[in-house]
């Protein structure tokens, strides 16, 4: 028996729930089939995420592409099914678009296994970063370049620590549901060992002592807010330090989701939970960074 | 000995002919291993400039392992020069987590400190730049301070490879070039 689930139709990090939620319930090997039809819009973290999901699957899962010829074509231009016929079995045809041609994708869908596939992602990002960056969203050179780092360090913690290859996308747009102003966003997703297990393989790290809380939630913790890494080198652990530091002066958010949690920095803006718990378990980690446009009032703040 | 380093042409040699961003660890340690090698190839305690001037990104995992773990492992003075606010940053950050400073050389040609420096040795080692070359006596009877206090303070600097003491005199690393 095939399972069906339906792809919201607005596919970002929170409607991917409804996505994860009732795959999470399934058997590895149980044959899924993602209906995407009636999806009209999907962030760079909904398409990479669906792409993870994908990967993480014993077998094969089936996916229809979005019926709305607008948003087929837009998943195309995000270099989408180039990356999902190798790992869905796609009913129907989908449209052939040379990727790099949406002026919103910064970054089009990029597998990153490898140091190497970092300094491509840095190589390939940087002059549009600028270009973009600086004349839409307001956000100086200089910024623009820590915007870059932050990509880098983050895209590094899927060689470091996923112990398997992920995805990286950036794209901007017009966020007019949570903030009515144009925002850019980088999404990096894995299907790794996510944060709890790449922490628990710091070496001679003492289990918890009875009665101490040892869990997803306390790991992206440790990881997030207390800057900890698997490596006891006094050097690691500063890419996201550095990506906080950046995105607090540039009003912008981090969320991360490993295992059965996910941790937000929040911005005043945005009224997201600082932390959940309990969520369906998403193998490996989901890293979704959000910044917007800098007005006047934005700046005065 | 005067060695001046090129880190672009260091990073297109040991990593990839087509690469001129430092981003990555492992970009980070080649980088650093050709760079340690080229200063073992000197006899002595060399003075070493390190030139970013063609460098893109440095991210901080290669601030890390360029800049910081280049002071912790190799035993010699070094400058460096062409850095942007964005490579400053990085560096300032992975120095911090190490209490490490060291010397700027800025596009006007004068010098300053980045890094983890306390307010008493600035003030030391900005006045040793700003002469030339000091003994502590001179600087103790700048500072109002006692000759041992300011010994102190000129030896800590001489310890961090920040300022350089021959006998007892101390002179700012650049004034070597």
């Amino acid at each position: 028996m095939t399972n069906v689930i339906a792809v919201p139709t607005s596919l970002d990090d929170e409607s991917f729930e409804q996505v994860l939620g009732p795959l999470a319930a399934l058997a590895p090997d149980a044959k899924v089939l993602l209906d995407a039809r009636r999806t009209e819009w999907a962030s760079p973290y909904g398409l990479i995420g669906l792409l993870t999901l994908a990967q993480s699957r014993a077998v094969k899962p089936e996916l229809i592409p979005p019926e709305t010829h607008n948003t087929a074509t837009y998943w195309a231009r995000t270099g989408f099914y180039q990356h999902a016929e190798a790992l869905f079995e796609i009913h129907g045809p989908v449209p052939r678009t040379r990727g790099g041609a949406e002026s919103q994708v910064l970054l089009e869908i990029t597998p990153v296994v490898q140091s190497a596939d970092v300094h491509s992602v840095v190589d390939r990002i940087q002059e549009r970063a600028q270009k973009i960056l600086v004349s839409e969203l307001s956000i100086d050179s200089q910024a623009s370049i820590r915007f870059v780092m932050t990509l880098s360090e983050v895209c590094q913690n899927i060689v470091e620590h996923a112990g398997s290859g992920g995805w990286v996308a950036v794209q901007t747009y017009k966020w007019k549901k949570r903030l009515g102003r144009r925002v850019v966003q980088i999404a990096v997703t894995d299907a790794g060992i996510g944060f709890r297990r790449s922490l628990e393989s710091l070496p001679g790290r003492q289990p918890p002592a009875p009665g101490d809380r040892w869990d997803d939630g306390t790991a992206l913790e440790e990881a997030v807010i207390r800057g900890v890494s698997r490596f006891r080198d006094r050097g690691r652990g500063q890419g996201l330090a550095g990506a906080r530091n950046f995105l607090g002066k540039w009003s912008g958010k981090l969320s991360i989701r490993s295992g059965t949690a996910r941790i937000a920095i929040v911005p005043s803006w945005d009224e997201d939970t600082p932390l959940q718990e309990d969520l369906a378990p998403f193998p490996g980690a989901q890293v979704q960074i959000t910044i917007p446009e800098r007005t006047a009032a934005s700046a005065a703040a | 000995m005067i060695h001046h380093i090129d880190l672009s042409s260091v990073l297109r040699r040991s990593v990839c002919a087509l690469y001129s961003n430092l981003v990555t660890r492992p970009t980070g340690v080649a980088v650093r291993s050709e760079i340690e090698q080229l200063v073992a190839d000197r006899p002595g305690r060399t003075l070493t400039v390190i030139d970013f001037t063609h460098v893109g990104l440095l991210d901080y995992s290669c601030a890390d392992e360029v800049v910081a773990k280049l002071l912790l492992k190799v035993d010699g003075y070094f400058v460096f020069r062409g850095l942007h606010e964005a490579h400053i940053e990085a560096i300032e950050t992975t120095l911090a987590r190490y209490d490490l400073a060291l010397v700027v050389e800025q596009i006007d040609g004068s010098a300053r400190l980045v890094g983890t420096v306390g307010d008493a040795e600035r003030t030391a080692w900005q006045m040793v730049h700003n002469w030339g070359r000091a003994d502590a006596p001179t600087l103790a009877g700048t500072l109002g301070t006692a000759p041992l206090d300011a010994e102190r303070l000129l030896d800590t600097l001489s310890t961090r490879r920040l300022l350089v003491r021959i006998d007892t005199v101390y002179l700012p690393i650049g004034s070597l070039q």
